[in-house]
């Protein structure tokens, strides 16, 4: 048994290397395949990072009038945040509302003046809350609107903002929706040109396998060359796959900065690079060794 | 041993290669046969080698029908069989060594087993050098002899060779004829496909001529004549 599994892996390896043609056929689709496949990785990647970046720009903001005491704050501060769908309430300051105002009106002469002519702060304090995810702030603003808050909360700007939170739950859903199509259709391009592509070298070894079986040879015997070969070209692909993405995804990356800030592409690849392999020698072996048994099958039979 | 009965073989459309066809080999027998191009000669070897199903009748081997061998079981009769096909039918990508060996591998054979039977084989038929030659690089003569050594290096209890000499030379074709003869003394049944007239009649065995398809002759010492 040992001895019959010893030969298998040799002949393997030595079909690996004399049967040129098939073998660099094979690889050359693999590495295709597999580079497919990482980048539908990415595509998931960020897509997530850009449908969470999206969603965390979002945010309503409850104004609370002047009347409102510290412990009515804190107050509403502590039910808001024990709600399931908000994730962090910020409280934010008079002083500070008005800070944040003048740093981002800093060039507005106009706007500078007018807040000068006012001679105290006009803005209002607030409570800065985010949900988990875009579609729950509709709760959140009826939460505000039905209890009796009334006396001090000045306003919710949930309504000047539902169309743009709206939109982008729209946006979000379409994204993850095209994200998944392209992934189903890449793949399974990917998994037919795989199969096609060990068919045919399988096809050219017809006259091999008939003679092995002519000997005597075990229908196992003849797939186990085949089935190392297979493995030999997977490991070979993932590895050639592997290096060729450092340089580029080092290089790419700095080119998707302008586009999407905050995704840094590189180090996705190398903190999911355990992950990224595992999963291309898996796809690869697998895919690999499935089409070969597949495709041997009609030259076994009798 | 081996029993041919009312074996026909129709090729479709309508190629009879063989017709009605009957005739029995015991152990240890040295049989030839002849015939013109297309007689059949081949595919009485292949229908017994199970390459081919028979239109009609059957063909029995240790009486057993062969045809009605389960699909797993093939390969384990084959390997009482040594066959050397008219095409050698070696394996391109395996040197000649490896093509000897490959039986003796299948067959689940030793490491040094195989080191030593091999070389002996080789040394046999005059191949040492060519050793790790592959097929393409040997001439016709060289890939016939590999397929001679092939067919002989498990020892098997049947041989089939079919026109095993067609690419030698007289000196070769004389060793190879008497090393067929050797390997029949010590207990192998011979089955030989020849158009050579000089082998048949140094043979002086039985000889089974055919022509298109139908057996024609049957004799015990027979001579070379179509
Ligand atoms: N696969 C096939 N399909 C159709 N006809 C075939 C096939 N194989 C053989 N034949 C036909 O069967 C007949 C017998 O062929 P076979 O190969 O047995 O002859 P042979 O006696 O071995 O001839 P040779 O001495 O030339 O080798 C021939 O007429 C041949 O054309
Ligand atoms: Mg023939």
């Amino acid at each position: 048994m040992y001895i019959a599994f010893q030969r298998v892996m040799r002949s393997g390896w030595e079909k690996f290397v004399r049967d040129k043609s098939s073998s660099s056929a094979a690889l050359f689709v693999m590495v295709i395949v597999m580079s497919v496949a990482t980048m539908l990785f990415f595509l998931q990647g960020a897509s997530s990072f850009m449908i969470v970046s999206l969603e965390e720009s979002v945010d309503i903001s409850t104004y609370l009038k002047n009347t409102a005491t510290q412990e009515e704050i804190t107050l509403l501060k502590e039910e808001l945040e024990s709600l399931p769908e908000v994730r962090e309430v910020t409280y934010v300051l008079r002083e500070e509302a008005l800070e944040s105002f003048v740093e981002l009106h800093k060039e507005d002469e106009v706007i500078l003046e007018s807040l000068e002519i006012v001679g105290q702060n006009p803005l209002l304090a607030s409570l800065n809350i985010k949900a988990f995810s875009v579609n729950q702030y509709i709760a959140i603003s009826e939460f505000l609107q039905n209890k009796s808050l009334a006396s001090i909360i000045s306003g919710v700007d949930y309504f000047d903002r539902a169309p743009v939170i709206n939109r982008l739950s729209t946006l979000t859903a379409g994204i993850q929706n095209a994200v998944f199509l392209i992934t189903l259709f890449a793949g399974l391009i990917a998994i037919l040109v795989v199969f096609n592509t060990i068919r045919l070298t399988i096809y050219s070894s017809r006259d091999e396998i008939e003679i092995m079986r002519l000997v005597g040879a075990s229908n196992w015997f003849i797939r186990g060359p085949f089935i190392i070969q297979g493995v030999i070209v997977g490991v070979l692909a993932t590895l050639i796959t592997t290096l060729v993405f450092f340089p580029l995804t080092l290089f790419v990356g700095i080119k998707l900065q302008a586009f999407a800030p905050g995704f840094e592409l590189f180090s996705y690849f190398a903190n999911n690079l355990f992950l990224i392999v595992s999963l291309q020698l898996l796809t690869g072996i697998g895919l690999g060794v499935v089409s070969s048994l597949l495709a041997l099958r009609r030259y076994l039979k009798v | 041993m081996i029993q041919f009965e009312k074996v026909s073989k129709i090729y479709p459309p309508n190629s009879v290669a063989v017709q009605d066809v009957s005739f029995t080999i015991s152990q240890g027998e040295f049989i030839s046969l002849v015939g013109k191009s297309g007689a059949g000669k081949s595919t009485l070897l292949e229908l017994f080698l199970r390459e081919e199903f028979p239109s009609e009748g059957r063909v029995l081997f240790q009486g057993d029908d062969v045809h009605l061998i389960k699909d797993s079981l093939v390969p384990e009769f084959r390997r009482k069989v040594g066959a050397v096909f008219q095409d050698y039918k070696l394996l391109p990508n395996k040197t000649a060594y490896e093509n000897i060996a490959y039986i003796m591998e299948v067959m689940g054979a030793g490491e040094e087993d195989i080191v030593r039977d091999v070389s002996e084989v080789l040394e046999i038929v005059g191949l040492i050098e060519r050793a790790h030659h592959y097929p393409a690089q040997l001439s016709g003569g060289e890939k016939q002899r590999v397929a001679i050594a092939r067919a002989l290096i498990h020892r098997p209890d049947v041989i089939i060779a079919d026109e095993p000499t067609g690419n030698l030379d007289p000196y070769h074709t004389r060793d190879i004829i008497n090393l067929l003869i050797k390997i029949n003394e010590l207990g192998t049944t011979i089955m030989l496909a020849t158009h050579n007239k000089e082998v048949i009649n140094r043979l002086g065995k039985r000889v089974i001529t055919l022509d298109g398809g139908r057996l024609m002759r049957d004799e015990e010492k027979g001579k070379f004549m179509i």
